[in-house]
């Protein structure tokens, strides 16, 4: 990444694809509350992903609107972390990622509610109250299954381990973005840390670190998460409700 | 007409047809789709309407609860349309997102008219921006403080699902935010 258009469209592309793997969850969920939980958190994503890219196409000045950013793009353009493309796989592995990308999202959209651009401090300073719900839900669940049964307890952590090696390209260093991830790691750790050690979890120290999502190189899983997301757009240019 | 602000609140005036003319007035009537007993005034997303002095369009500015709030559209409609109802038919209403809502904004009316509709109104904002989840929440239906929460994520983005262990009623708690 470098420059702002590149870090909010990396930004925008997170929240878009995180909303669109967590709305796979809506008549899904183990129970109704998770159900709504799910589609609530997923809702805000989007709101971010919205505001997010309306503000990078602004940045672009090429007349592409977030409606064109989101569904007029292959996966090569597409510039979101791994971590978010991931299949929805069991409950678990779904709550490590929202609880890992939360713990990443929360720090950074505070920092940028700090930075010198104004509009993405406006969007940072919103955001930032509703990733803060979101790393709660994810925490909470982590700890209940990770201190649950020996199943729960099991799957968790098989989770944990699966989902780890992706959160590294979260804090790739780049010192020209607005506020460079690399500095929210260390906010990351102290949070992720203490909850994996009430939740009797062990924190994986794999070295391997899969990355590629922010220059466009993705794993098979998003063209398709894409297929189905930009059917209706491509099928129906211009369509509205 | 002179130029209004948020700021100067005035009471409605109506004409012969009995019109509310007033353009803050008008907007500020518009309730919330959502949760419908509270205006969009007492719920703290109406920032401003202004007046352009020469032209006379008004211009209103709202602000979402939630970034993804799916009944914004709505609002923005139901404005238009009490604005053209109000004699302003080419009103223009624009979106901030800077600050941000917080439930602070909620008035004392508000407060007032969600309990009495059944919905738990929000404690307020920790000054630390640290959203605190552990104060006791009141049951809107008996009074009392021996409620707990069923999930963090209610029927809309801004509630939670709340139970009274006294009189076991189910209820929504506007979220502190």
């Amino acid at each position: 990444m470098n420059g702002p258009f590149d870090f909010t469209l990396a930004l925008g592309d997170d929240a878009l694809i995180a909303a669109q793997r967590l709305a796979e969850w809506t008549t899904r969920a183990p129970e109704m509350e998770e159900d709504i939980a799910l589609a609530n958190i997923a809702l805000d994503q989007l709101g971010a992903a919205r505001l997010l890219l309306s503000y990078a196409g602004e940045l672009e000045s090429a007349g592409r609107d977030e409606d064109a950013l989101a569904y007029l793009r292959d996966d090569r353009e597409f510039r979101n972390a791994l971590l978010v493309e991931l299949p929805n796989d069991d409950f678990a592995v779904t709550m490590a990622k929202l609880f890992f990308l939360a713990a990443y999202q929360l720090p950074l959209y505070s920092a940028l509610a700090g930075c010198a651009d104004e509009r993405l401090a406006a969007i940072g300073a919103k955001a930032r109250k509703e990733s803060a719900y979101h790393l709660d839900h994810g925490a909470l669940w982590v700890k209940r299954l990770g201190d649950g049964t020996e199943e729960s307890h099991r799957r968790m952590q098989a989770a944990v381990d699966q989902v780890w090696p992706y959160t590294h390209e979260l804090f790739a260093a780049d010192p020209a973005a607005p506020v460079d991830p690399a500095t929210v790691r260390t906010a990351f750790d102290e949070v992720v840390g203490p909850v994996l050690a009430e939740a009797t979890l062990t924190q994986p120290d794999s070295a391997w670190a899969p990355a590629g999502g922010r220059a466009g190189v993705h794993t098979e899983h998003l063209a398709f998460l894409l297929a189905e997301m930009q059917v209706l757009h491509r099928a129906h240019p211009g369509a509205k409700w | 007409m002179s130029a209004r602000s948020a700021a100067q609140r005035s009471p409605a005036v109506a004409n012969e047809d009995g019109l509310v003319t007033d353009a803050r007035t008008a907007a500020a009537s518009v309730v919330d789709p959502e949760i419908r007993v509270i205006t969009i005034d007492e719920l703290g997303i109406l920032r401003a309407v202004e007046e352009d002095p020469a032209s006379g369009r008004v211009t209103v500015t709202i602000t979402p609860t939630y970034t993804g709030c799916p009944a914004m559209d709505v609002i923005r409609a139901d404005i238009r349309s009490a604005l053209t109802a109000a004699g302003h038919p080419d009103a223009d209403v624009q979106t901030v997102y800077s600050p941000p809502w917080s439930t602070d904004w909620i008035s004392e009316g508000g407060r007032v008219k969600l309990a009495a509709a059944g919905i738990a109104p929000p404690a307020p904002v920790p000054a630390a921006g640290v959203v605190s989840l552990t104060l006791a929440v009141r049951c809107p239906q008996c009074g009392s403080p021996e409620t707990e929460q069923v999930s963090r994520f209610g029927s809309t983005a801004c509630k939670a699902l709340w139970r009274c262990r006294s009189c076991s009623e189910p209820f929504d708690h506007l979220k502190a935010l």
